[in-house]
C-alpha cells in the first residue's frame, strides 16, 4: 500500500511566541523525492521530526492519505515512515546486524525477538545500502559515512512506505555522497517517497523531482528543481553570488558559487593567474575566461620580489 | 512492500552468496558459546561446592545424602547436626546469594540501558538511601527483622516514586531529568538516614544499623525468601520478557520512537520491574554496591551488547559472583566479613584487572 503524505498549513514554535516556521503546506504523491534546501538554522530538522512526530507541531496537520498521522499509533505509524537522523550517538558497541535488526522494531511485539525472517530482512537492507562487509562489525567502529548507511539500512528494515532522511549527504566524503545520493534514487524508483533535507543546491538537481526552499520559516519557492534552482533564488536564500549552468557531460545542471577576490576584477581566475597572465599577455586579458579589465581599474596585489 | 526483492540490487549482485544461510547468520550471532555454556552451568557446581564449604566440615558425599533425603526418603548415614548445617543454615544462604545477585545485576543491566549510559546502577533512582532509611527507621523503634525488611521494601519503592513523581514536574520527560531527580532524591533520603543514625542509641541501635547498611546475608532464613519471591519473579520475567526491546532505548528516545516505541510506557515498566528486583533484594540483604554496575560489564564481555544474550548472562554472572563473595564472606577470617564490603574491597581490583586485560564491551 504506498500512500500520499500531505502538509496542511504547519506551524511550529518552541516557546509559543517566535515562530520557528509556519504556513507550511505541500503534497507529495507516492514515489516523489522531495528536497527541502535552505540555510543553516531555518527549521529544516525541525521541520522533519514534525512530519514524524517527534515534536508537537502548534498547529496544522501531517496526513497520509487522509489519516492525521497523530491519531495514529507509534508502532503502525513506524511502519510506514522511517526517519534517518542527522547525528547518532549509540551507548553500546552494537555490532552492524544487531543495530539494523532494530530497524524490525515496528513487527515485532513487545514480549517477542527478532525472528529469522527478521534477520533475513535486515541483511537484505544492510546488502542493499552495501555495507554487508561490516556486518559483525562494532557500530562505533565504522567510518561516519558508514555509519550513515547503516542508519539508512535500518529504517529500510522498517520497510516504509515514506522515508525521511535529515541531511544525509552531510558528513560524507565526495564519494560517498554520490553513493548515498545513488541509493536514495534507487529507493525512490522502487516507490518509496522520500524527503531529505539537504545544504547543496546541486544534489537537488542530481536526484529530486520536487524542490523546496525554505527561508525564514517558510518556502520561498517550490516546485520542480529545474524552475526553483535559479541564480536568483540561490542568491536571495544564501546571500552569494550562484551560477546555474549546464554542464554537457554531466548532462544536468551544476551550482557554481562564485566568490570575488579583493584586487581581482575577474570573478573566476585566481590572483596567481592574474599575475602570471601580466608576464604574457600585455592587454591584461584573464587567461581563463578572456575577461579584460579596463587598463586604470588594474589592482593587483603583488607578492613581494615580483617584479610587474 | 513486503514482497520487494531487495537482493536483486545490480549495484551489489555477488555479495550474498555466503550470507545467504540466514540460520548461520543467526548463529553466528553468539559470540563465545563455549564460554557461555560454562558460564551458565557454573552456578550450579558453585552452589554445590558451597554446601560443603565452611567453618564446619560436611563431606560432600554427605552434603549430595542430605539433599537427596529432602526429596526422597533414604537412611540417615550424618549426623543432624550436620543437616541442621546443610538445611537450615547454608541453603537458604545459598539461595539468598543467587537471587539477590541475579536481581541486582539484572536491574543494574535494565538500567544502564534505560538510561544509555554504562556507568549506572541500580540505586540511580534512590532505592538503596530510600531502603537505608526504612531499615535505619525500623530498627530504631524496633528489633523485629520482620519490620525492617518491610520497612526497607517501602522506603525503596517509595523513594523511587518520589523519584519518578519529581521527573514529571519537568514536562519534556527526559531521562537526563529522571536521573537529576534520582541524585536529589537519594541525597535527601540520605540526609534522613544520617539524622536517624544520629539519635539512635550509639551502644545498641546504631551498631545495628551500619552492620545493616554494610549488608550481609547471614540471617537469612526461609521465610524470608518466600517473601520476596513474588517480587523478583515478577519483575525479572517481565524484564525477560521485554529484553530485546531494552536494546532499543540505548538509541535514544527520538530514535526510539521512529522506531516505534512507547517510551513513557516501557520507561515505566523498566523502572517498576528494576525497582522491585532492588528493593527486594536491598530489604533482606541489606545494601550491597558494586554487583550491579559490574556484572552487566562482565556479562557484556561475555556476550556483547545484546539484550536477547546480555540479560540471561547477568543472571547466572550475577548469582555466581555474589555466591562466591558470600562464600569468601563466611569463611575467609574467623568472623564474617560484611558482604557489601566485601563485593567492592575485592570486586573493584578484578574489575580494574579485566579493563587492563580485554576489551570491556563499550566505549
Amino acid at each position: 500500500m504506498v500512500m500520499t503524505l500531505s502538509a496542511h498549513s504547519l506551524r511550529f514554535s518552541w516557546d509559543n511566541k517566535r515562530d520557528i516556521f509556519s504556513d507550511i503546506s505541500f503534497t507529495l504523491k507516492p514515489g516523489e523525492l522531495f528536497c527541502i534546501l535552505g540555510p543553516n538554522g531555518t527549521g529544516k530538522s525541525t521541520l522533519l521530526r514534525c512530519l514524524i512526530d517527534l515534536l508537537d507541531l502548534h498547529s496544522g496537520s501531517v496526513r497520509l492519505d487522509d489519516t492525521d498521522i497523530r491519531e495514529m499509533d507509534r508502532q503502525e505509524l513506524s511502519r510506514k515512515m522511517a526517519f534517518v537522523p542527522q547525528g547518532y550517538d549509540v551507548a553500546f558497541p552494537y555490532t552492524l546486524l544487531e543495530y539494523v535488526l532494530m530497524g524490525r522494531a515496528p513487527y515485532i511485539s513487545a514480549f517477542s525477538s527478532p525472528t529469522e525472517e527478521d534477520v533475513r530482512i535486515a541483511v537484505e537492507a544492510i546488502c542493499e545500502v552495501g555495507v554487508h562487509h561490516l556486518i559483525e562489525k562494532p557500530v562505533n567502529e565504522v567510518s561516519g559515512g558508514e555509519h550513515q548507511l547503516a542508519l539508512i539500512a535500518r529504517a529500510l528494515a522498517q520497510k516504509p512506505d515514506i522515508l525521511l532522511l535529515d541531511e544525509p549527504t552531510s558528513h560524507l566524503d565526495f564519494g560517498n555522497q554520490m553513493q548515498v545520493l545513488s541509493l536514495i534514487e534507487r529507493l525512490r524508483d522502487r516507490g518509496i517517497t522520500i524527503i531529505m533535507t539537504s545544504h547543496f543546491p546541486d544534489h537537488a538537481f542530481i536526484v529530486s523531482d520536487q524542490v523546496g526552499i525554505m527561508q525564514g520559516g517558510k518556502f520561498s519557492m517550490i516546485g520542480p528543481a529545474e524552475e526553483v534552482i535559479t541564480s536568483d533564488a540561490l542568491r536571495a536564500t544564501y546571500h552569494v553570488d550562484v551560477r546555474v549552468e549546464y554542464i554537457e557531460v554531466a548532462d544536468r545542471k551544476v551550482c557554481i558559487p562564485i566568490r570575488y577576490r579583493p584586487g581581482s576584477l575577474c570573478p573566476v581566475e585566481s590572483i596567481l593567474d592574474q599575475i602570471l597572465a601580466n608576464f604574457s599577455d600585455p592587454a591584461h586579458r584573464c587567461t581563463n575566461c578572456g575577461f579584460m579589465p579596463e587598463q586604470e581599474n588594474i589592482m593587483i596585489i603583488q607578492p613581494d620580489g615580483i617584479q610587474v | 512492500m513486503d514482497n520487494q526483492n531487495l537482493s536483486s540490487n545490480p549495484i551489489h549482485p555477488s555479495e550474498p552468496d555466503n550470507l545467504t544461510n540466514i540460520k548461520d547468520l543467526t548463529k553466528k550471532l553468539n559470540i563465545n558459546i563455549p564460554l557461555s555454556i560454562a558460564l551458565y552451568i557454573l552456578p550450579v557446581l558453585i552452589i554445590f561446592w558451597s554446601l560443603f564449604m565452611g567453618r564446619f566440615e560436611v563431606d560432600p558425599g554427605n552434603v549430595l545424602r542430605i539433599l537427596i533425603s529432602s526429596i526422597f526418603p533414604i537412611d540417615h548415614t550424618w549426623t543432624s547436626a550436620e543437616e541442621t548445617i546443610v538445611m537450615q543454615v547454608r541453603l537458604p544462604r545459598i539461595i539468598a546469594a543467587v537471587m539477590v545477585g541475579a536481581a541486582l545485576s539484572m536491574a543494574g543491566a535494565a538500567y544502564q540501558g534505560l538510561f544509555k549510559n554504562p556507568l549506572v546502577s541500580p540505586d540511580i533512582l534512590g532505592v538503596s538511601s530510600g531502603a537505608g532509611f526504612g531499615a535505619a527507621v525500623a530498627i530504631l523503634i524496633s528489633s523485629s527483622s520482620w519490620m525492617i525488611q518491610v520497612s526497607a521494601f517501602a522506603g525503596g519503592i517509595a523513594a523511587v516514586l518520589c523519584t519518578y513523581l519529581l521527573s514529571r514536574l519537568y514536562k519534556s520527560g527526559q531521562i537526563l531529568v529522571l536521573v537529576l531527580s534520582g541524585v536529589i532524591v537519594s541525597s535527601f533520603f540520605g540526609a534522613l538516614l544520617s539524622i536517624t543514625k544520629y539519635v539512635a542509641d550509639p551502644y545498641e541501635k546504631l551498631p545495628t544499623i551500619i552492620f545493616w547498611l554494610m549488608g550481609s546475608l547471614s540471617s537469612v532464613r526461609y521465610t524470608d525468601l518466600f517473601a520476596i519471591a513474588p517480587a523478583m519473579f515478577l519483575g525479572g520475567t517481565i524484564l525477560l520478557l521485554i529484553r530485546w526491546r531494552i536494546n532499543l532505548l540505548s538509541l535514544g528516545s527520538d530514535e526510539a520512537r521512529t522506531l516505534g516505541v512507547d517510551m513513557k510506557q516501557i520507561t515505566r515498566i523498566i523502572i517498576l520491574c528494576a525497582t522491585l528486583l532492588t528493593a527486594a533484594s536491598v530489604c533482606i540483604s541489606g545494601i550491597i554496591g558494586w554487583v550491579g554496575l559490574v556484572v552487566p560489564h562482565l556479562g557484556r564481555m561475555v556476550t556483547g551488547p545484546d539484550y536477547r544474550r546480555l540479560l540471561p548472562m547477568t543472571i547466572v554472572m550475577g548469582a555466581s559472583y555474589l555466591l562466591i563473595m558470600d562464600d569468601l564472606s563466611r569463611t575467609l577470617i574467623t568472623t564474617e566479613i560484611p558482604l557489601g564490603i566485601l563485593t567492592a574491597l575485592l570486586g573493584a581490583p578484578f574489575f580494574a584487572y579485566l579493563l587492563w586485560r580485554r576489551k570491556t564491551g563499550w566505549s
